[in-house]
């Protein structure tokens, strides 16, 4: 027992301090895109492997719910900003223009009252590369160390909350899901982690899937990346529960 | 056999240079190839050659370090190779899944992974056992932890289980089908995503294909820092493997450690283009990104302070009779298993099959790491080694990184009615992609061998005479990917 208060001691504590200091995003981090008065949206569209182009308000923008995050259409005037607060409740808050942005807050006063302590989250891996589990289960370790605000990954969907799906849901994966979702205590929240969740990202147009998540279940929570940042998806769990 | 075409790693050839040979003699020279030879079957996949269909088969020579290449005609059914070579029997289902084409003899015929449009997933003929002792138990495909799905069926006699049968196909979301066609702008984030742990290795694998059509020699600073790249890729999914077993026998202290150290290592390949998967970064041509001075001094010392780190937390658990007692003897594949039925990667090298792609087929100097018990310790013991290995070939390249330029320009298009094949040494085992153009350089086909597909019959395997609770541990020391199988 000794040796092991010691190895305590050696590695020393560990757990970010995001929250509340800002997470440590690395250089090269791709956040929020922002389009450019002077971008040129023929080439950007041109270069990009999810048909993320979309018009929101009659201007071009970025359905950073498609968007993987690829960075090539920042040669054709589009700013990969540093903002990390980038999931979105509705589908359509999730575009990105020219105009400023503020990250959508929480209203349900339910999900603060029901949830503000105490998350229990089932994840179902649908069709997806893993990537977006690995992140998610990241959030498990001393570095993040979810559960110091009540969020916990749960082995029975009886036990959760809410089901956090990532994959674009495989057609071989589509029972298996919406069993899941039957199997929860209602009410119950269905959170979309990942491209491939949200819009079926690079794998939308394949024969072999069903998805994406929200034309299947009621989407709660859309969570854009590939894979979302393990900051992303904090701060978008947080933020869903009211602690952000 | 002197039939075969023999292609170095990373090779190209012109898709009429490819041998075709009677049925009779292709599997005469296979069988004695995988049996005789000491040569493993890399890749075995039927297409469409000249518009007729064939089966090619590229088997591995390391004798010769050479990849050996053989085609033949087929029609609706052929004599299954299974029966005298079992490394076949996974890529024969395959076949006859995706191609209907017969093997005729194949003793265990069902669909690998269910990925006909009115195929039923999971509704199929299972093994049973009868008996008064005999009972079943049905696992996933939605597990109780965060991973991927895929179904257990568990055969068991009293507590011991007979047998363990794996049933996949949840993943499959058409990856090589939707490589056809290409390349275009999806082409490099479909393969980077066929399995999301092994991005790194797979880019490489296109690359160089993409690289060798087009008549591309990739600057040495690039060669460097994809190196660098594929270790780090290695270093955080053994880490991450070793703390999960840690985990998995409830040591907490090296499982904490192990986790919070994998993330330093997956935020260094984050230093080094943005993303902790390193998608991005390897593109035809070089990488995309250059690591200014800074950044390497940057990494220099964190890789100090995590190999420190790492090999404290890692003593812990090797340290503690609790965890070796449980990890001993549990899960025991032979090296004659092994080689049979044709694993690979980490999990043969513990079995003792000495077989690494970085020996066999690129440099001569690479000795494989490899322990002989075959048992879930052996495996996490080669993943120690290896991470001994590749903290030393991180810190290496750091010191002594090429200068100049990162990329070469390389053209976004492939040359025609050309098959490109390249392996690497992915951190699970060997990855093969084979890459067949048309005749106006378009993909007409990808195939993509994860080392997955070689080992998940080695885990059915594993579970042999075990018990249900050894499960977890076994499944974690082979840790095989889903999406990587199902594709």
């Amino acid at each position: 027992m000794f040796e092991m208060l010691k190895a305590r001691f050696f590695q020393g504590y560990r757990t970010g301090k995001f929250p509340p200091a800002a997470p440590n995003l690395p250089d090269h981090f791709c956040g929020r895109p922002q389009v450019e008065a002077h971008a040129d949206i023929e080439a950007a569209r041109a270069l990009c492997p999810t048909h993320a182009w979309c018009e929101k308000a009659g201007a071009p923008a970025i359905d950073t719910g498609k968007c993987i995050f690829c960075g090539k259409c920042a040669a054709c005037g589009v700013t990969f900003t540093r903002e990390y607060r980038m999931a979105a409740m509705t589908r359509e808050k999730l575009f990105a223009d020219a105009s400023p942005y503020t990250p959508e807050e929480q209203l349900d006063r339910g999900i603060r009252k029901m949830c503000g302590h105490s998350l229990k989250i089932r994840q179902v891996s649908a069709g997806g590369c893993a990537a977006c589990e690995l992140d998610f289960n990241v959030l498990n370790t001393l570095a993040w160390d979810m559960g110091r605000f009540g969020i916990q990954a749960v082995a029975s969907p009886r036990h959760a909350d809410a089901i956090l799906v990532t994959g674009p849901v495989s057609r071989n994966m589509l029972l298996a899901l919406k069993k899941t979702y039957e199997a929860m205590p209602k009410p119950c929240w269905v959170i979309a982690s990942g491209a491939c969740a949200v819009s079926g990202g690079i794998y939308a147009e394949s024969p072999d899937v069903a998805g994406p998540v929200d034309k299947i279940l009621p989407v709660d929570l859309y969570v854009p990346g590939c894979p979302p940042h393990p900051a992303v998806l904090l701060e978008a769990l947080l933020r869903f529960i009211g602690r952000m | 056999m002197m039939d075969f075409l023999m292609l170095d790693n990373g090779a190209a050839c012109a898709v009429n240079a490819i041998p075709c040979v009677e049925m009779a003699e292709f599997r005469a020279a296979l069988i004695d190839g995988v049996t005789k030879q000491n040569c493993r079957v890399s890749a075995f996949c039927a297409l469409d050659i000249n518009s007729e269909k064939r089966l090619l088969a590229v088997l591995l020579d390391s004798a010769l370090k050479k990849l050996k290449l053989l085609s033949s005609k087929v029609g609706t059914a052929y004599p299954a190779l299974t029966c005298d070579a079992p490394a076949f029997h996974w890529f024969e289902r395959e076949i006859w899944e995706e191609h209907k084409i017969l093997p005729e003899g194949h003793r265990w015929l069902k669909p690998i992974r269910f990925s006909a449009p009115d195929a039923e997933i999971g509704v199929t003929d299972y093994f049973t056992l009868q008996g008064e002792a005999a009972h079943e138990v049905a696992v996933g495909p939605v597990h109780a932890g965060v991973i991927e799905p895929g179904h257990f069926r568990f055969q068991c006699m009293g507590e011991d289980v007979h047998f363990l049968e794996i049933e996949l196909g949840y993943q499959c979301r058409g990856v090589e089908k939707l490589l056809s066609g290409g390349p275009d702008v999806k082409t490099l984030h479909l393969i980077e995503t066929a399995a999301g742990d092994s991005s790194i290795a797979a880019a490489l694998n296109y690359c160089a294909i993409a690289e060798t059509m087009n008549h591309v020699e990739v600057p040495p600073r690039a060669v460097a820092l994809r190196t660098l790249a594929l270790e780090l890729e290695r270093i955080a999914n053994h880490i991450g493997d070793l703390g999960a077993l840690a985990g998995d026998v409830a040591f907490l202290p090296t499982s904490s450690f192990c986790g919070r150290i994998r993330g330093d290592f997956l935020n260094m390949t984050a230093k080094l283009c943005g993303n902790r998967f390193g998608r991005n970064f390897v593109i035809p041509g070089g990488v995309r990104f250059d690591l200014d001075d800074a950044g390497i001094a940057e990494l220099q010392k964190k890789v100090l302070q995590g190999e420190k780190e790492l090999f404290h937390a890692l003593g812990l658990m090797f340290d503690a009779p609790s965890v070796l007692d449980r990890l001993e003897n549990t899960g025991v594949v032979t090296a004659e298993t092994a080689r049979e039925i044709g694993m690979v990667g980490v999990a043969a090298r513990a079995s003792g099959v000495a077989l690494d792609v970085r020996r066999d087929l690129n440099c001569d100097d690479f000795i494989p790491e490899t322990v002989r018990g075959g048992d879930v310790l052996s495996r996490a013991l080669v993943r120690k080694k290896e991470l001994v290995h590749s903290l030393d070939v991180v810190k290496r390249l750091l010191a002594e990184l090429p200068s100049g330029e990162v990329q070469t320009p390389c053209p976004a298009t492939l040359t025609a009615s050309t098959l490109g094949i390249h392996l690497v040494e992915a951190w699970r085992g060997e990855l093969c992609h084979l890459v067949l153009t048309d005749e106006n350089g378009k993909i007409r086909y990808v195939k993509i061998v994860d080392p997955s597909f070689h080992n998940w019959f080695g885990l059915a395997m594993a579970l042999r005479g075990q018990q249900i609770s050894d499960f977890p541990i076994c499944n974690k020391s082979f840790n095989l990917s889903y999406c990587g199988h199902d594709l």
